[in-house]
């Protein structure tokens, strides 16, 4: 910047850095709040809350909620569904996308048209819910995995101004060399496109791993829960005792979570159900840093200017 | 496509290429028409006398019923408050989240220290990537009657008796849009400050030596650079209007604060999917995607009127 620092600049400085500063406690307490909170005993924490450091330490909760079989298996659901649903459904956006970035494809104007349909236009839930039970996906592990193959139209988009950045030459060369497109797209494209293939898929297995809308409307068994979906389950029955509301139904799998905490020990519901909480997040919080940085270039300013 | 390419060697055209690219544009196209739109054809049942225990071929074998379901919507006395807190949440949620995520992108704009910028937007993306019922249950947690919030605001003499932020629905919509503006200010902010790296550098100077301070630099020089991008999220924000967020809306609500929490996306979640009235149910949806596309086309519209910009 140009010019001396005057008394004006300091003071707007020192007021946007403690603005900051302010917003950055605001995100991450609650965080802090909860790692401590699970890992006190619960019967100190029914005295009141910690605040910095846990009162009385015990890893009990933590214990229990990781060697819940109910916990487990939503764990192995969740987890699956994540790693297939990502590597498939970036796989087949890339290739549409691919595809559908060709000059010389005929009939372009149909996937234009029948895009826009699907990214403007849904049945929405009553009628999904008919398919799925029609195609016999209904609380079926692969209700999961089919519905999701394809990333959307919006990914197509991005995926389309970051194949359009690459150099047509290659392409030409490529293709007069006699490579076919499939070629072209695993041995060319795919490499070249590193950046946006990570950050999308960051994105798509952070959508899967986060929802818990397909196991709420699609499944009512308890072997096909969540981890999401339990714990909002564990939720939802903590807060039903505490303001004493009626529920609808219980939770097998949550209640059977709860039995060891029956009464005042180490670990109380509370307690059980910010382990799981902590827990639950911890893959999101290694991944989303190492993604960042191609979020901005990689993805955004791409589709910006596309 | 020049004019030479088009007589002479025309490459990709040939019937090979043309057969290889269909292959790949095939599994994708097959999952749209499946999931996407054979969905659509459910939506005459919001025109009919149908029944769940029809099945699928009662979609299309059940009477026409001369647009009972949406004559009963608007007669439903749970329609009008489910529609006003739909609306309430969206309308001030947008009203306080856009100029509030633009001021946060502006003050980190000014920031010329590199690590602590990058360290607040670290910091700040981080909410974005969690989901609704961890950062929900997060603030459950919080905000309870005896929780850390009640707890400092006691300690503080603030108040007498805890505040029932979730049981009282007094406090409902300001949960929802408090929670909602913290979880996504700092991704929000991303697209900000892409545009605003956008901006023309030399014209900052110019300004400078001009003797522009640095707020008005911002006003006279940031903001009209950003305006497309404002016009662009505000356009989204409108046409999003009738559509909450029902992950974070259902993680939030409990039968005590249902009087401000009920949207429209839960209700159709509750009497669709809970009490199997298919048929209105999908009559409310529908009604809604038709809103929201014609409040889509609307904000385009008015914004290319008025600021020459547009999404299409």
């Amino acid at each position: 910047m140009v010019g001396g620092k005057t008394a004006g600049e300091r003071i707007f400085n020192l007021t946007t850095v403690a603005i900051m500063i302010i917003l950055m406690v605001v995100t991450l307490y609650p965080f802090w709040f909860s790692l401590i909170s699970s890992l006190n005993s619960g019967a100190d924490l029914a005295r009141g809350p910690v605040f910095l450091m846990p009162r009385e330490f015990t890893f009990g909760s933590w214990t229990a909620v990781l060697s819940d079989p109910g916990i487990m298996k939503a764990l192995w659901i969740t987890a699956s569904r994540t790693l297939i649903v990502t590597a498939v459904s970036i796989f087949y956006t890339a290739m549409f996308a691919y595809a559908f970035s060709r000059s010389y494809l005929r009939g372009k104007k149909f996937y234009v048209v029948i895009g826009f349909i699907s990214m403007y236009f849904s049945g929405g839930i009553i009628p999904s819910f008919m398919l799925m039970n029609w195609l016999g996906l209904y609380d079926h592990y692969l209700v999961y995995i089919l519905p999701a193959l394809f990333g959307g139209f919006w990914n197509v988009i991005i995926f389309n101004a970051n194949y359009k950045a690459l150099p047509e030459a290659l392409f030409e060369s490529a293709k007069m060399d006699g490579a076919s497109e499939f070629r072209i797209f695993l041995q060319i494209v795919i490499p070249l496109s590193k950046p946006v293939l990570a950050a999308l898929g960051v994105f798509t297995a952070v959508g899967v791993w986060n929802d818990y809308g397909t196991t709420l409307y699609f499944t009512q068994s308890n072997d096909l829960q969540t981890l999401q979906y339990m714990i909002l389950r564990l939720i939802q029955s903590n807060r039903a005792v505490e303001n004493m509301m009626s529920m609808q139904g219980t939770n097998l799998a949550v209640s059977s979570l709860l039995n060891g905490t029956q009464g005042q020990g180490p670990v109380t519901a509370q307690t059980i159900e910010l382990a799981a909480m902590v827990i639950a997040s911890i893959p999101m919080i290694i991944m989303y840093p190492f993604a960042q940085k191609f979020f901005v270039k990689g993805v955004l300013v791409g589709s910006v200017k596309g | 496509m020049s004019s030479r390419k088009q007589k002479g060697f025309r490459l990709g055209y040939d019937f090979w290429t043309q057969f290889e690219l269909k292959l790949m544009l095939v599994p994708a196209v097959l999952l749209i028409f499946v999931f996407d739109f054979s969905p659509l054809f459910g939506l005459l049942i919001a025109f009919k006398n149908f029944e769940p225990i029809m099945g699928i071929k009662g979609i299309f074998t059940s009477e026409w019923n001369h647009f009972q379901h949406f004559i009963l919507v608007f007669q439903n006395f749970q329609f009008w408050p489910m529609v006003r807190n739909t609306l309430g949440i969206n309308l001030l949620s947008a009203l306080i989240g856009i100029p509030v995520t633009m001021l946060f992108a502006l003050l980190l704009n000014e920031i010329k220290h590199h690590k602590f910028k990058s360290l607040v937007q670290t910091v700040t993306y981080l909410p974005h990537f969690l989901s609704w019922v961890i950062f929900g249950g997060l603030f459950i947690t919080l905000l309870n009657s005896a929780g850390i919030v009640n707890v400092l605001l006691m300690e503080l003499h603030l108040i007498d008796k805890p505040i029932q932020f979730l049981a009282d629905p007094k406090y409902f919509w300001g949960v929802a849009i408090g929670t909602g503006l913290l979880k996504d200010i700092g991704w929000g902010a991303i697209l900000y400050l892409a545009a605003m790296a956008g901006v023309d550098q030399s014209l900052y100077e110019a300004a400078a030596i001009d003797g522009a301070g640095r707020i008005k630099r911002m006003w006279y020089i940031t903001i009209p650079g950003i305006l497309p991008t404002l016009m662009v999220l505000i356009i989204f924000a409108v046409s999003g209007m009738l559509n909450n967020n029902f992950t974070q809306i259902f993680v939030l609500q409990n039968s005590l604060n249902l009087p401000t929490s009920q949207v429209i996306d839960t209700y159709v979640y509750q009497t669709g999917l809970l009490q199997f009235q298919f048929a209105s149910a999908t009559a409310i949806g529908l009604l809604k995607t038709v809103f929201a596309l014609l409040l889509l086309v609307g904000a385009n519209a008015l914004s290319r009127k008025l600021t020459k910009t547009g999404l299409f």
